[in-house]
């Protein structure tokens, strides 16, 4: 084979690879995103009951019912939409009424959520950056009043 | 004044780092050789200065200096030694220090040990160094100064995160930074080489050691991360896909088509420019990880603190380097001769297609990674990409991989012979599927679990495969065989080894098909069967510890009635943070484990625990060790001594041939 040859053996694996990897990335990501909303968000959207999705929002302040196998009911709010969630199984360390907290499961119908997985936060100090930034978008949280802890020990230590 | 040294220590290393970039440049570019001469002195006090900086820092914390806002926000005094010692670089400011630390230290490595090298080419690749050196230092002098004080000062310190105060912690980072940083080096040989002009087989010969010696520790970094997560999240996951893992997984990815098309322009001369490229890349994806994990970009635990200015300030390094590099790339690669001719069947052939493979397979998890991020910088719409993405797109293109390896250690250089290098794998073949078969009788379902073991045991004996014909030939006496298995050179028994340990982890992954979850509420005494085990709540009780207070469930494993190990899960409160810990119980049982991790307390007083049996689970880890093993063996091969390539040149060809 001439060098041009081989050239050319070489330039098109490379080219066929990666069009099946493009090709790979367009099905996954027809398939396998999962969009994140806010209660807000999520009420003027309204997708279809069976969407997968991930909501986010504080935990609404004694909403959080445990009830018998492990299941746990609660509301996620943004202080101006909820959102009743279900879900089976363990919760975080930090799941804590008026806390934030992140669910990734599937909308049953409008209003009603039923999560397969819970995330609260690492550490006290972050809030979940998309929950931040639903609360903010609906204008009922400020960074300043709403990392108290973070915020004042700052203060205080300079 | 310990501190204020250390701060002092800092801005003389930029000072030092500033000379190094250009004084020696300016030499290598006029062939000067007493400016030149500058750059190994410089570049040894430069590491020396910041090592006294890091010592100074590492001395607040020690002695818990609370006048020192970097103590103040990140240890206690009651915190354990280990952790006021890991604390260090458990904050980002500290995390910086031991960054550029490591950045230094591989510019006094190079400065140390490759007396042999040409004076322009170490000049160039020293000042290189230093430029990202001064880049950095910069940025902890401007915006992150770890030794700034406080007034008045803090009788007491904030703590470290108590999800960070753990012995992995204490080891991960500078693993993972040796390996991640450890890359710069050969991105400053690859920037050198294109700034003197000359780019070939002894370039390559010069810089491969470095690269090998990044790629291991990358490789242990990354494996002990994983497992860190998988013991002390609590989630029995050891890899989440999440951005911060693919940030070190992509240079992984990339250092390891660099480590392998460095050995084709080594011994073959060819592949120059996509070695440089590479070169240039898998550094570039270090910086990127960098600045994704450091800016605030992401919310992770390691994330330690969103400061825009930072995100900034990292955002325009990563443009000027990895900008500079492309741009020089352009501008000299064209001037590169092509090098030696190959037949696509060939060993070189095998090394472009997996190359080919690992580069791809790298840019699905940039686009998976990244594609969130621009998606909500262009329309405001956030979505979350997670393993089912990762498992379509990255899984089929390096499955690939898999099959390939064997069969490319087994083709001669130049023109292979594909059907001989079949021929002699049958055996590694037969031995796959009677394994595959072994499994699928034995445990059944899921089928991608028994292709899984089937893969890693192809890849296990395929990788010895090309070893024992060197050693055994046609039927050579044993005494004969060992003799020459002892004088193999120890590159090839690292190659090996690396090829199979990446076989044991894929078959410590396949075997996590087969894991028996349990998520149940536990009272004391209650007894759960757990796949070939039980597991007995021997009690539930409340423990004080250093500076938490833990409740814990110590139980007793049964097999067959008979007690094997004892595990205590707990939960740790630590009061100054005011948060809880979950410490899973982990029992290794043969190569499986046995894991136990408490979440919540109810009002009964029983908790609710989630318990899993993983079979051959440890293999994932070992795997990895065994890989670094590989990296080592080879990086201790005399070839690979700086200093003494060009005499062994003239062996290696013998050694090649009995591959044939």
């Amino acid at each position: 084979m001439t060098r041009k040859g081989r050239r050319l053996v070489l330039i098109g694996s490379a080219v066929g690879l990666l069009g099946l990897a493009a090709g790979l990335m367009m099905f996954a990501f027809r398939d396998n995103i999962v969009f994140f909303y806010g209660p807000t968000e999520l009420a003027q959207k309204q997708p279809g009951p069976g969407a997968r999705l991930r909501i986010g929002g504080l935990i609404k302040e004694g909403s959080v019912k445990k009830l018998s196998n492990q299941r746990i009911d609660f509301i996620v709010t943004d202080n101006k939409s909820d959102v009743a969630v279900t879900y089976v199984g363990q919760v975080p360390d930090l799941f804590r009424e008026g806390q934030g907290v992140v669910a990734e499961g599937t909308l049953v119908s409008a209003g009603e959520f039923r999560a397969d997985t819970v995330l609260a936060k690492h550490d006290e100090k972050y809030m979940p950056r998309e929950v931040a930034d639903a609360l903010k978008k609906e204008g009922m949280w400020n960074e300043g009043a709403a990392a108290p802890a973070a915020a004042e020990r700052g203060a205080n230590d300079r | 004044m310990i501190v204020e040294t250390g701060h002092y220590a800092l801005v003389l290393a930029l000072a030092l780092a500033l000379v190094q970039s250009s004084l020696p440049l300016w030499g290598a570019l006029r062939g000067d050789a007493p400016l030149m001469a500058i750059a190994p002195p410089t570049a040894v006090m430069q590491f020396l200065m910041i090592a006294l900086s890091f010592g100074a820092l590492t001395y607040a914390h020690v002695v818990s200096d609370f006048s020192v806002a970097n103590v103040v926000e990140n240890s206690h005094s009651l915190k354990p030694m280990i952790y006021k010692i890991s604390g260090v670089w458990g904050n980002h400011e500290g995390s910086m220090l031991l960054w550029v630390l490591i950045l230094g230290l591989f510019g006094a490595l190079v400065a140390l040990f490759s007396r042999g090298m040409p004076d322009d080419l170490r000049a160039a690749v020293l000042a290189a160094q230093a430029w990202m050196g001064s880049a950095f230092i910069l940025f902890i002098l401007l915006t992150s100064n770890p030794f700034a004080r406080v007034f008045p000062a803090p009788i007491e310190g904030n703590d470290l995160n108590p999800i960070l105060q753990d012995p992995g912690l204490a080891i991960h980072p500078p693993m993972l930074y040796i390996g991640y940083v450890g890359f710069s080096i050969v991105f400053s040989f690859a920037a050198g080489a294109l700034v003197i002009g000359r780019v070939d087989a002894a370039w390559a010969r010069w810089a491969r050691p470095w690269t090998l010696l990044a790629w291991t520790f990358l490789t242990l970094g990354i494996a002990m991360g994983s497992y860190w997560a998988y013991y002390t999240l609590g989630w029995g996951g050891f890899w989440f896909w999440d951005p911060v893992e693919n940030a070190s997984l992509m240079p992984w990815l990339a250092g390891t088509a660099l480590l392998h098309s460095i050995v084709v322009m080594e011994k073959r001369d060819a592949l120059k420019i996509w070695t440089i490229f590479l070169a240039i890349l898998a550094f570039s994806l270090s910086l990127l990880g960098t600045f994704l994990v450091r800016s605030g970009v992401l919310t992770s635990v390691h994330a330690f603190a969103s400061d825009p200015r930072r995100g900034v300030f990292i955002l325009a390094i990563l443009v000027f380097f990895i900008g500079g590099a492309l741009g020089l790339f352009a501008w000299r690669s064209s001037a590169l001769k092509p090098g030696g001719l190959f037949a696509p069947i060939s060993r070189e052939g095998a090394l472009v297609a997996n190359n080919l493979l690992l580069t791809t397979a790298c840019a699905t998890v940039f686009v998976g990674t990244l594609y969130p991020l621009a998606l909500e910088a262009l329309t405001g719409e956030k979505i979350s990409v997670g393993a089912p993405f990762f498992n379509v797109t990255f899984g089929p293109i390096v499955a690939p991989v898999f099959l390939l390896m064997p069969i490319g250690q087994m083709l001669a250089w130049k023109r292979g012979d594909l059907v001989g290098a079949l021929q002699r794998l049958v055996f590694a073949g037969v031995l796959a599927l009677v394994v595959a078969l072994v499994f699928a009788a034995w445990r059944g379902e899921p089928v991608v679990s028994i292709v899984g073991t089937g893969a890693a045991t192809w890849l296990i004996v395929g990788s010895f495969v090309e070893i024992a014909g060197r050693v055994r030939g046609r039927g050579a006496p044993l005494g004969t065989a060992f003799a020459r298995a002892i004088g193999l050179p120890r590159s090839a028994w690292g190659a090996a080894f690396a090829h199979a340990g990446l076989g044991v982890t894929l078959l410590g992954l396949a075997a996590t098909g087969w894991g028996v979850e349990k998520i149940t509420t536990l009272k004391a005494g209650d007894s759960v069967d757990l796949g070939p085990y039980q597991v007995v709540v021997r009690a539930l009780e409340t423990r004080p510890g250093e500076n938490f207070k833990a409740s814990v469930a110590p139980s007793a494993i049964l097999s067959g009635g008979v007690e094997v190990a004892r595990i205590e899960p707990s939960r740790r409160y630590y009061p100054s943070r005011e948060m809880t810990t979950t410490e899973a119980g982990i029992a290794t049982l043969g190569l499986g484990q046995v894991y136990v991790s408490l979440s919540g307390e109810n009002d009964d007083g029983s908790v609710d625990a989630r318990m899993y049996w993983k079979p051959l689970v440890s293999l994932i880890w070992l795997g990895a060790l065994i890989m670094g093993l590989g990296g080592a063996l080879s990086l201790s091969d005399r070839r690979m001594r700086i200093g003494v390539a060009k005499r062994a040149r003239a062996k290696a060809p013998s050694a090649m041939q009995a591959a044939e």
